[in-house]
């Protein structure tokens, strides 16, 4: 009888842990939409980041805005002065047009009509891309632009296509061209050829993507590494009360006769 | 008399300070026997504590306004101070509370808990899982993001199948044509005080009447039967301090849990948080896949097994009202899971696994097969209360012993 | 008869209870557990204090001063409260000196200002005549209206020029010195702020200086 009641339990209990795990597998492939991606792990150090600000003030932050984020709070996780922020990253300008200040919103200078104009859509806010889409998604499509004279900005890719967004990066990746090919089991496969080379080398710019995706990334959850370090101490505060508390309820429940 | 006990006694002749604390936790006797599966009651009552709190200080910084909510969450979650703190453990509390609150109507369930004479006790908890149901819908239109969005703008339809009236009643409960500001606005009004003080009132009546009649045990026998010379059950024992350690381990383990995914795992991978509500809300496009947030999924399922609409709704609705009436379904006079059949023991756990699945199926894009799945477990869901009806009327049970096992 | 609910033993302490090791742990666990919800407290205050908004929207202000004739005043806006920049004529100041002994504390030794502005001028030395002030009454906070005009009828043949408070009456002198007998207790408050050049002020930081 016990036995069942324990059988019940734990049936109840791996059932649940088993469709919990499905559900995560399951999850995490219906993330990938249409095209293969890439697997891609963040670099959270200074210096990735620094790099990745770069790139994302020079290259992005014209069409695209992150105003939910300020460059101080930036600065701070960066490890940079409030003055290298302010004199390499800070691009933009108020609304009186002078030069954003340190604690600014890292907001872009085009204004929504203007983006719905020239692309079609308002170019998305990117601070929180790297949560909607994920790092896999980003990185890959950072590196999926391709020829297609058929677009009106002449750039298609294939992680989305038809996107309005220009190939933003070709002068240092070059371009690339859609093939279509066969594979062994007769399934049609997109295989991207490079067709020109750019200031980059190949090696040169994937790094140059996985800075600019760390920093996306980072710009998606600013505090994650303060999560972490509390959390391991959090953790080690409820162990050590735990066993306070499980020692303080066996001393009270000594008290307590068994009836057999 | 010291100074504190004078101060007691003055107070005691004003208000029943010393009467309320004896009554309820002083001398309230508990059989001793409670396992695993009475932590979380009192769990529940803690993380109302906790909603209530971390909601307050979020109140402080959000906007309920369409144009100004998305921000205001993300302003949260940056600019104030450890406001991505007090945000997940909203976040988290939110799932955690279904989470307690599940595992506490199964421990109803296997334990006969809602029999007499505690079919009211019954009846107030599913009145209590109905508003937190509410509560937690509207909340998660709060902060406005593509899944707060269009989540609301289905459960909003599903009122638009009831004959005749429907659309006057979606439009009613809108203030708009779509989900808008107006939407937001008097759901954060709900949200924020309409349900919690509905829920406290529940919540209250709830511990008034487990008081009343005294707890079930796992062996599901009156203690009362079996008194000492005080005239108090021999297998009772104060509430506090045994009880009151007792919890706090179980407060401990659940933090140490509940601290876990706030701090390593706040999304817990796009279930407790999903991806796509980091997207401001949008009235011009849908998600590819909108899903409900876990803890509504088996019910969702439910409506989507159905091959009509408002028998979808009607399927949903009764899924959970058929709850209310399980004090009257469950016939035998036996409460206890440990003294029933083997065919109320099986039928049980058809009904739990079906649940699961349901919930998994919930989750997951429209299949073919998930359909007949979600069909089956719908079957199975609804079965196991004509099962147990007949089941329970002469259902040879296990003799019940004397005394508790302890 | 003893029931068996707890075992037995005498002065409702069950027998073979170490009472000393029961206090030590309730205690213990007492101690923990404040400890941990004192740690509790403390996000949920400091989510209170200013944010990053409210803290880069009190950032300094910078203000040209190159076109503020004698005698005119502007009022900047720093953290949300009024500052003043005024440029005090030669009579102005010399009006300071002669209402000394009417005011209630002439040198400043109890009221708010960077230590540069602890004078008879409430300003830099070598600038006397900017005044830079936070244009609220100390009393409770309305803004005082600027008069600079010599014995109006409204405040007397005395009135030197300064500063009036319609809330309750306070006066205060051309370098906000509150007057004897006034409600407000302490004269007004100076802001910490530095000379960028000739014709530039920043309000809300010293600059380096003390």
């Amino acid at each position: 009888m016990k036995l069942f009641r324990k059988l019940l339990t734990s049936s109840v209990l791996v059932t649940s842990l088993v469709a919990a795990t499905v559900v995560s597998i399951n999850g995490a492939m219906a993330a990938g939409g249409g095209a293969e991606l890439e697997h891609f792990t963040p670099v959270r150090t200074d210096k990735a980041l620094q790099r990745g600000a770069k790139v994302f003030v020079n290259y992005c932050m014209g069409c695209h805005t992150a105003d939910y984020h300020r460059y101080s709070h930036f600065a701070r996780d960066a490890g940079l002065s409030d003055e290298a922020v302010v004199n390499n990253l800070i691009f933009t300008t108020d609304s009186e047009g002078e030069t954003n200040k340190i604690g600014s919103l890292m907001a872009s200078n085009m204004s929504k009509e203007y983006g719905k104009e020239a692309f079609g859509a308002v170019p998305p806010n990117l601070a929180l891309t790297a949560r909607s889409r994920g790092v896999d998604w980003l990185y890959t499509y950072m590196k999926s632009f391709y020829l297609d004279e058929s677009r009106p900005l002449g750039a298609n890719n294939v992680v989305y296509p038809n996107v309005g967004m220009p190939h933003v990066l070709a002068d240092l990746q070059g371009w690339q061209q859609l093939e279509h090919k066969t594979d062994d089991e007769g399934h049609e496969i997109n295989v991207l050829r490079p067709l020109t080379a750019g200031t980059l080398s190949p090696e040169e710019y994937d790094d140059t993507i996985t800075d600019l995706v760390s920093f996306l990334d980072y710009l998606g959850d600013p505090n994650r590494e303060a999560r972490h370090s509390l959390g391991i101490k959090v953790m080690l505060f409820l162990f050590l009360f735990l066993i306070v508390a499980i020692m303080l309820k066996k001393e009270y429940w000594k008290d307590i006769p068994h009836n057999h | 008399m010291s100074k504190a006990a004078n101060l007691l006694s003055w107070i005691d002749e004003r208000i029943p300070l010393s009467n309320t604390w004896d009554k309820h936790v002083g001398k309230y006797y508990a059989p001793k026997n409670f396992n695993f599966w009475y932590y979380f009651g009192s769990l529940a009552l803690l993380v109302l504590v906790l909603q209530i709190v971390t909601g307050i200080f979020l109140t402080m910084n959000y906007k309920a306004d369409g144009e100004l909510a998305f921000k205001s969450v993300e302003y949260i979650m940056r600019d104030v101070n450890w406001g991505w703190l007090i945000r997940y453990m909203h976040s988290t509390g939110a799932s955690m509370f279904f989470v307690v609150v599940y595992l506490h109507m199964m421990r109803g369930i296997m334990y006969g808990s809602y029999k007499k004479p505690r079919e009211l006790l019954w009846i107030f908890g599913m009145l209590i899982y109905l508003v937190l149901m509410a509560e937690a819908f509207m909340g998660y239109l709060l902060p406005w993001g593509q899944m707060s969005f269009w989540g609301a703008q289905v459960i909003i339809s599903l009122f638009g199948a009831i004959p005749f009236v429907g659309d006057a009643i979606t439009l009613w409960l809108r203030g708009d044509f779509v989900v808008a500001d107006s939407t937001l606005n008097r759901f954060f009004a709900l949200h924020v005080i309409a349900m919690p003080l509905v829920l406290i009132g529940l919540v209250f009546v709830h511990i008034v009447a487990l008081h009343e009649v005294g707890s079930n045990n796992p062996d599901g026998i009156d203690i009362k039967k079996t008194k000492g010379a005080d005239g108090i059950p021999l297998d009772g024992i104060p509430f506090h301090p045994y009880y009151t350690v007792k919890d706090l381990v179980g407060v401990v383990v659940f933090f140490i849990v509940f601290f876990a995914i706030v701090f390593f795992a706040p999304e817990m991978g796009g279930y407790f948080l999903e991806h796509a509500n980091y997207i401001p809300a949008d009235p011009l496009k849908t998600p590819e896949h909108i899903a409900p947030v876990w803890y509504f999924t088996p019910f969702y399922a439910i409506l989507r097994a159905m091959p009509d609409k408002l028998m979808g709704v009607i399927a949903m609705f009764s899924a959970i009202a058929v709850l209310f009436f399980l004090p009257w379904i469950d016939r035998s006079p036996v409460r206890s899971i440990r003294y029933r059949s083997v065919a109320y023991k099986a039928i049980l756990i058809a009904f739990v696994v079906s649940f699961i699945i349901l919930g998994y199926y919930g989750m997951q894009p429209v299949t073919p097969a998930g359909t007949w799945i979600s069909r089956l477990c719908s079957l199975i869901y609804f079965g196991f209360f004509v099962a147990l009806w007949f089941i329970s009327k002469d259902e040879s049970t296990k003799p019940l012993p004397e005394r508790v096992t302890y | 008869m003893a029931t068996d609910r707890v075992a037995p033993g005498q002065d409702g302490n069950p027998d073979g209870v170490d009472k000393k090791r029961r206090r030590l742990l309730t205690r213990t666990a007492g101690v923990v557990g404040a400890a941990g919800a004192l740690a509790m407290v403390v996000p949920f205050v400091s989510s209170m204090a200013p944010s990053a908004r409210a803290r880069a929207a009190g950032a300094p202000v910078e203000i040209d001063i190159s076109k503020l004739e004698p005698g005119q005043r502007v009022i900047v806006e720093w953290r949300g409260k009024p500052v003043w920049v005024l440029r005090r004529t030669p009579e102005l100041l010399e009006s300071l000196e002669k209402v000394k002994g009417d005011l209630s504390d002439p040198e400043s030794e109890d009221s708010d200002q960077p230590e540069y502005a602890q004078n008879e001028f409430r300003s830099y030395e070598d600038r006397q005549e900017i005044l830079v002030m936070v244009g609220l009454c100390t009393h409770l906070g309305c803004s005082p209206t600027f008069r600079p005009e010599v014995a109006p009828a409204d405040l007397g043949d005395d009135w030197m020029g300064g500063f009036f408070c319609p809330c309750h009456g306070s006066r205060f002198d051309i370098a906000g010195r509150v007057y004897k007998g006034m409600p407000a207790p302490t004269n007004l408050e100076v802001p910490p702020y530095y000379f960028m050049n000739e014709n530039r002020v920043l309000v809300g930081d010293s600059g380096g200086q003390v």
